[in-house]
């Protein structure tokens, strides 16, 4: 953890870390109705929108911060804070909340002991609840976002959300070791 | 042979990927000349992964719930021994799910490889839209479209035709002609289906919509969420490209059109197509007054037609086998075929494409197979947060446009969540308000105050603090919402409170007057008791996290009601069913 950076300041740390973005910002910045698929690239960069990122995209666009800032909030995909490794999306969907999407969630919580929209302290979960993840037939359902991909986990129960969470960890803190 | 593996996403997530792994090494273990491919979903989703053998004939057999571990028999006993595996194959009651079907907007899904444009036009793919770019006239198409009487598969089942000509006789510089695919309704993932399963259709269909309405470039808004879906899109778009069915001069014409993805960032609201139009301009998704229509002033000013996923998906196959042939199928008013997702406390999960017309029963029992565990059939809820849910009495009803309008439900976007005697009516809709008081985009103060109210009177209902009134307060508050709400999300957004009002206002009183939650789902109104069928073997008692179960070996337990936080473990771990929920 020695690249965090204070999010306040914009120390020449926090100009390098920007860099990432310039390409982006060359690309589209200058082609008007294309603010929100600079704040999803730069969300793909970065995990989420620190007030700097949108501070450098207002300077490249030209739009106001404060409204880039009620874009970003706006859409249920931008977060505002920084994400574990492995992003936790349970479905809250119609048919999911049917089959017990309450539970999975309360599952999660009690492993983890995080609720929705928080991370845990060792910055390895997230936890999200989402709308709708469109596998209706598997409910309840819960979508796990890593670097290694994403990996969707169906017909879920308590005691399997635990056993995926827990295999999860073991494989980072053996590999930690290794 | 070749063998064909069901790859949507939900195929990948109940572990296709694993599957076909594993088949990759026995075939090359053994050295097998077999050809190893991917298809979308077939819409048979409890049953994936999914695994479609074909013999050299062209026979082919359908394996279904193929783990990796029932591979290497498939391997050794099929493609090895030429003797299919009977035992893993489909079961003669579930190809009723399919055989019951009659798949237009499906027709490809799960048939052939949605990466390679060239199975898409081995079944005549690309054909429609040559037919219309080098030998129709604008007019001739709107006709067709118009005769084959598709409407809006999106929701509010708009006429496609008339939308089309509206935006072919407004001026404009340029005119764009918009997929949504922002398939926003929890409970329907047909678009997806379609989306992974058989991209180019829907690129064809906006290749002759673009054509019909003069459109100058095509977008689809498609959710962030379906990561895979945007991906075959793109693959998909690139091959078109290389064909030259899209971009300069497509069909040698001299025509150019070309097609680009916008993702969506997740919001409900963005399927009102003001809204749609606002993200597409990298705006907040806020709805505005009509008109003006988007097609007069829509994406940048300019005369813009959008229609849903599975509407374009349909335009090949009409143009194709002609508008009358679409017509036939259906009712007077609601023609052609309409793809419902069956979830919730469904037997068999999935997708049915059925004639519209079709009683409810026919796709919950014909081709659903009923209820999961044989419970009792409560309710069916279609048409997401905008619609409603139709009750068990009424499921007779045929599912058209008009049909379901009279019960105060919508077709909507086809998403039908299957309910049974476990789930509580008033629940189900503070689910759905909590679900468009979050979406609300907050610019009318009906939907943005409105539905925050009503949802804290359901919180209220469903904590055991209703009070005398509460329903005629919801009853009001609802007519005003409808009346003042300026876009759909907000005039639809009390339909699920008024229908489960209107077809469960008993729920509704027990809970209020009775304390009493009749499904025994609402935390606050049950509790839970030991009967005497149990066996003194303490595991409840460990389970129990506030340490509110007493009792000696061998004896009966009893649950502290003070102390018991209704967690619901001591059920769940009771082997003797002897933990009641009352």
């Amino acid at each position: 953890m020695n690249d965090k950076t204070c999010s306040g300041c914009s120390g020449s740390g926090e100009k390098d870390r920007l860099d990432a973005l310039e390409p982006v910002l060359e690309q589209y910045a200058k082609t008007p109705g294309s603010l929100i698929t600079i704040l999803q690239k730069a969300q793909e960069i970065y995990g989420y929108l620190s007030i700097d990122t949108m501070n450098r995209i207002s300077e490249a666009t030209g739009i106001r911060t404060a409204k880039i800032y009620g874009v970003a909030t706006f859409y249920a995909q931008f977060r505002l804070q920084p994400i574990g490794k492995y992003l936790i999306m349970v479905c809250k969907g119609t048919a999911c909340h049917v089959n017990g999407a309450d539970m999975i969630e309360e599952a999660v919580s009690e492993y983890l002991g995080i609720r929705d929209g928080e991370t845990t302290e060792d910055g390895l979960f997230t936890l999200n609840n989402v709308a709708c993840l469109g596998c209706c037939s598997l409910a309840p359902v819960m979508m796990i976002r890593s670097a290694e991909g994403d990996e969707t986990y169906g017909n879920l129960t308590k005691d399997k959300v635990v056993q995926i969470l827990s295999e999860i960890r073991e494989r980072k803190q053996g590999g930690a070791e290794a | 042979m070749k063998i064909m593996i069901g790859q949507g996403s939900c195929g990948i997530a109940t572990g296709a990927k694993k599957t076909q792994a594993a088949f990759e090494k026995e075939i090359a273990d053994r050295n097998l000349n077999v050809e190893l491919d991917c298809t979308g979903c077939v819409g048979t989703c409890y049953l994936e992964p999914i695994v479609d053998v074909y013999s050299d004939d062209g026979a082919m057999t359908r394996y279904v719930r193929v783990q990796p571990d029932r591979v290497k028999r498939i391997v050794e006993e099929h493609l090895v021994g030429g003797h299919p595996v009977e035992e893993y194959a489909i079961s003669e009651e579930d190809r009723q799910f399919l055989d019951k079907q009659q798949r237009i907007v499906l027709r490809h899904c799960g048939q052939i490889n949605p990466e390679k444009i060239e199975e898409y036009l081995a079944v005549g793919g690309y054909e429609a839209a040559k037919k219309v770019i080098l030998s129709m006239t604008q007019d001739e198409v709107i006709e067709e479209i118009k005769i084959s009487g598709l409407r809006g598969r999106g929701g509010a089942g708009f006429p496609t035709w008339f939308k089309w000509n509206a935006a072919k006789g407004n001026p404009g510089k340029n005119k764009y002609i918009v997929c949504n695919a922002d398939e926003g309704d929890p409970g329907a993932f047909m678009d997806r289906s379609v989306l992974e399963g058989d991209p180019h259709s829907v690129l064809e269909g906006m290749i002759i919509g673009g054509f019909a309405m003069g459109a100058t470039e095509g977008i689809i808004y498609c959710r962030a969420e379906y990561p895979l879906a945007i991906r075959r899109l793109e693959i998909a778009m690139e091959q078109a490209r290389e064909k030259g069915f899209l971009g300069e001069n497509i069909f040698g014409s001299g025509r150019n059109f070309d097609i680009r993805i916008k993702a969506g960032a997740g919001a409900f609201v963005c399927g009102e197509e003001t809204a749609l139009i606002a993200s597409l301009e990298g705006e907040r998704g806020m709805p505005r007054l009509k008109p003006p229509f988007p097609a007069a002033k829509g994406y940048w000013q300019e005369p813009t037609n959008i229609n849903n996923v599975e509407t374009f998906a349909n335009v090949p196959w009409i143009i194709q086998n002609g508008g009358a042939a679409f017509g036939a199928m259906g009712t007077e008013q609601s023609k052609g075929t309409k793809v419902f997702a069956l979830a919730g406390k469904i037997k068999k999960g999935g997708l049915a494409e059925v004639p519209m017309g079709l009683p409810l029963n026919d796709v919950i029992y014909g081709i659903g197979g009923g209820i999961k565990q044989d419970r009792r059939f409560k309710a069916v809820q279609m048409g997401g947060p905008s619609g409603g849910c139709i009750p068990a009495e009424l499921a007779d009803t045929p599912v058209t446009y008009e049909d379901i309008n009279k019960t105060g439900a919508i077709v909507g976007s086809g998403g039908m969540i299957v309910m049974d005697e476990d789930t509580c009516m008033v629940d189900m809709a503070r689910y759905f308000l909590d679900f468009t008081r979050k979406e609300s985009c907050g610019k009318c103060n009906y939907c943005r105050i409105g539905t925050k109210r009503m949802l804290e009177i359901l919180e209220r209902i469903t904590q055991g603090e209703g009070r005398d009134g509460d329903i005629e307060l919801l009853e009001e508050l609802a007519a005003k919402i409808k009346d003042g709400a300026m876009c759909g999300l907000g005039q639809t957004a009390p339909n699920p409170v008024l229908t489960t009002i209107r077809y469960f206002r008993n729920e509704y009183e027990d809970h209020i007057y009775r304390h009493k939650c009749t499904a025994r789902s609402c935390k606050a109104l049950i509790h839970y008791e030991i009967t005497d069928k149990c066996r003194g073997c303490t595991l409840c008692a460990k389970k129990c996290p506030v340490g509110a179960i007493s009792g000696e070996v061998k004896g009966q337990h009893v649950i502290d009601q003070t102390k018991c936080i209704k967690c619901g473990k001591c059920e769940e771990s009771c082997k003797f069913g002897a933990v009641e929920r009352k």
